[in-house]
């Protein structure tokens, strides 16, 4: 059970790690000063977060948050596809900040509620700040589908490349059911229905059309992942990797 | 050049009891949009209980005026506070 | 973060003078000036005044949306998870930073708009330092202990500046800057307390980025014919010399505080002064990199035309489905 803990927590917090590392990508470079701010602050709640959950899954392992963050593989991360997508243009990102954001809201709700008093902590904690990324991601749908033409282009081409990544995200992976029954982990199959109603909401203010329905990519939770994450990984990991044993 | 966003003020009330003060401005199209900018603009470190945008082109009077808009702040930042890191006293100036 | 009056070495440095002005106002305003008043949107201002503020304070906020590519440079290789936080917050404190000057600048009658053109086509300028390369972690830590050291010093006394809001954003500053140089000078002490390469990298960024800063504080007071004018209207409150001197005495005991040495042979205590003496600044390098020539100047300003030029899309839907809303809205 410990491990299946341990394990359940990496997801959380490989989730909201690399998502913030693609976040921190951004920094510089947005379309204006004010969203290079919302974007940083965004990526550092999740850094974070991530800290929190990597820490809480190290305890059953002997090692710290930071052994896992830069000495794990590609196989031993546990993140969903969907957030090693490449940022793309600043719609892409905003689509891929759309379903997460909404998604990991819903998750974190039910996670507050979790029998482990730790996750339970960390969730109530976080959802305060995942609010306001969905948010955020939703008022940009809403500003880039029924902005200009071209954004509008550009914010249906971010959706159908994130869209196959959505289903990964109501996929119960194995050793989290039993989780799930001792009442530690939510039943992210039982938040589908919402998480459709909230996404079609917000498509509908943003005058777009649900993508079409597709084959789902799946496998980040058992460390089967796109071909981006061994590069995001690179150079994330660089300096521990290259200087082993130091401290920094 | 695409037109510009336009100018908002940002008033911040740091606490309940307290009075709102002007702190600078944001660009933002929108008033969604000038709120968020001002929460991450000007209530980094736990400044704010209460925020108001208002376009600058509306203001009349020329003095700070006041305002309010609620938000909740993050508390756990303690990073950016120097007390955060330890620097041995020996080390001056710092 | 901190940026001089950048002017080229060759370039007229005849005060900034306008046609006639109300001698009663400008007398009036002078002894406002005088008595540590503030000087606010609506009042009057002469010209010189409005045009050397809006120069000083833009060319501040340009420092600050272009520090952050140095340091932005490094937040996805931060080498531990505390590391990338807090770079993470100090880079988006710079720019909150830039935020509170642009804000400043436009309260004198200039847009965000327009500033930005004038960085981007090269006219404004923005601090020397940033126009280094970040090639080692231990740049990040040089960086936040010398960089933003060299800034308190210069902000801190522009707390009082006569120009209101410039005062009221430095303030602002003020408070968010000590925990960036601390965040430095912790990633030295860690790096100069290390492995053998650890130390090696300290060192190596101390040597590449030490002539760099004392460059920050600008030309020499005998090369700064307006230090003078901008004294005695609160926008500058001490020369370039002076506030460099006082970088190099804080600045020298903290580096044997942890075993470096500052890469000038001519550094010594003096103690007649009670002061460091200390060599002669490259100035042809200075004059080069104010100039647009530093190693990445074109790095740098490519970074931010990118960003801006791309972004257009992005900024032009925000405002379509403003108007949109707007209109609806009016509708009903």
């Amino acid at each position: 059970m410990a491990d299946a803990l341990s394990n359940y927590a990496l997801q959380l917090g490989d989730d909201s790690l690399i998502l913030g590392q693609r976040l921190s990508e951004w920094c510089g470079h947005a379309p204006m000063l004010e969203v290079d701010l919302s974007l940083a602050n965004i990526a550092l709640d999740l850094v974070g977060q991530a800290t929190f959950f990597l820490k809480f899954a190290g305890e059953a392992r002997g090692v710290d948050a930071d052994k896992l963050a830069f000495h794990r593989d590609v196989l031993d991360f546990k993140n969903c596809l969907l957030v090693e997508q490449p940022n793309g243009d600043f719609a892409q990102t905003i689509a891929r900040q759309f379903l997460f954001a909404n998604w990991q809201e819903l998750l974190f709700r039910e996670l507050s509620r979790s029998r482990n008093e730790m996750l339970a902590a960390i969730a109530a904690k976080a959802v305060k700040e995942v609010a306001y990324h969905a948010r955020f991601a939703n008022e940009w749908m809403a500003r880039l589908g029924d902005g200009t033409a071209e954004s509008r282009e550009r914010i249906v081409n971010g959706l159908e490349w994130v869209w196959r990544f959505g289903d990964e995200l109501f996929a119960v992976e194995q050793t989290v059911e039993p989780l799930i029954a001792s009442g530690v982990a939510p039943d992210v199959r039982t938040l589908r229905a919402e998480w459709d109603a909230r996404i079609a909401r917000t498509l509908g203010e943003a005058t777009l059309e649900l993508p079409k329905p597709r084959r789902a990519v799946v496998g980040g939770r058992i460390g089967h992942h796109s071909e981006h994450l061994g590069h995001i990984l690179s150079a994330m990991q660089f300096l521990p990797r290259a200087y082993p044993g130091a401290q920094w | 050049m695409t037109k510009e966003w336009p100018l908002w003020e940002v008033f911040v009330r740091a606490k309940n009891g307290l009075a709102h003060k002007h702190v600078g401005s944001v660009h933002a199209a929108d008033d969604r949009m000038a709120i968020e900018a001002a929460r991450d603009t000007y209530t980094r470190r736990m400044e704010g209980v209460s925020l108001w945008v208002v376009r600058s082109a509306e203001i009349v009077a020329s003095d700070p005026g006041e305002g309010a808009a609620l938000f909740e702040p993050a508390a756990d930042k303690v990073y950016r506070h120097p007390t955060f890191y330890s620097i041995p006293e020996n080390v001056k100036n710092i | 973060m901190y940026t001089t009056e950048l002017k080229d070495k060759n370039q007229k440095s005849a005060p900034v003078t306008t046609v006639a002005e109300d001698t009663v106002k400008l007398a009036a305003f002078e002894a406002r000036v005088a008595a540590d008043d503030f000087i606010e949107p609506k009042d009057w201002m002469p010209e010189a005044y409005r045009k050397t503020l809006v120069r000083q304070i833009s060319q501040h906020a340009h420092s600050e949306i272009v520090g952050m590519l140095p340091e932005g440079n490094w937040i996805t290789r931060a080498p531990s998870l505390r590391r990338k936080a807090v770079l993470l917050a100090k880079v988006q404190d710079e720019g909150g930073h830039g935020l509170y000057l642009y804000a400043a600048a436009e309260t004198l009658g200039t847009s965000r708009d327009e500033m930005i053109e004038a960085l981007h086509s090269g006219r404004a300028k923005y601090s020397t330092i940033f126009n280094y390369p970040t090639l080692t972690w231990a740049d990040i830590g040089a960086i936040g202990w010398l960089v933003d050291g060299a800034a308190i010093l210069n902000q801190v006394p522009l707390q009082r500046t006569s120009y209101g809001p410039y005062a009221r954003a430095m303030v602002r500053i003020c408070k968010e800057e000590s925990f960036h140089q601390r965040q430095g000078y912790e990633i030295m002490m860690a790096l100069s307390a290390g492995s053998p390469e650890q130390k090696r990298m300290a060192q190596n960024a101390l040597d590449r980025w030490w002539w760099p800063s004392l460059m920050m504080f600008g030309p020499p007071d005998e090369n700064s014919p307006n230090t003078a004018q901008s004294v005695r209207w609160r926008i500058k409150r001490e020369t370039n010399d002076e506030l460099r001197q006082k970088f190099v005495d804080v600045t020298v005991p903290q580096a044997e505080a942890i075993g470096l040495s500052v890469p000038d042979p001519k550094l010594a205590w003096n103690e007649a002064r009670g002061s460091y003496d200390f060599g002669e600044i490259d100035w042809d390098e200075f004059y080069a990199v104010v100039r647009g020539e530093g190693p990445v100047a074109k790095e740098r300003v490519k970074a931010r035309v990118e960003a801006w030029e791309s972004g257009a899309w992005v900024r032009e839907a925000a405002n379509a489905h403003a108007a949109k809303r707007a209109h609806r809205a009016a509708a009903e």
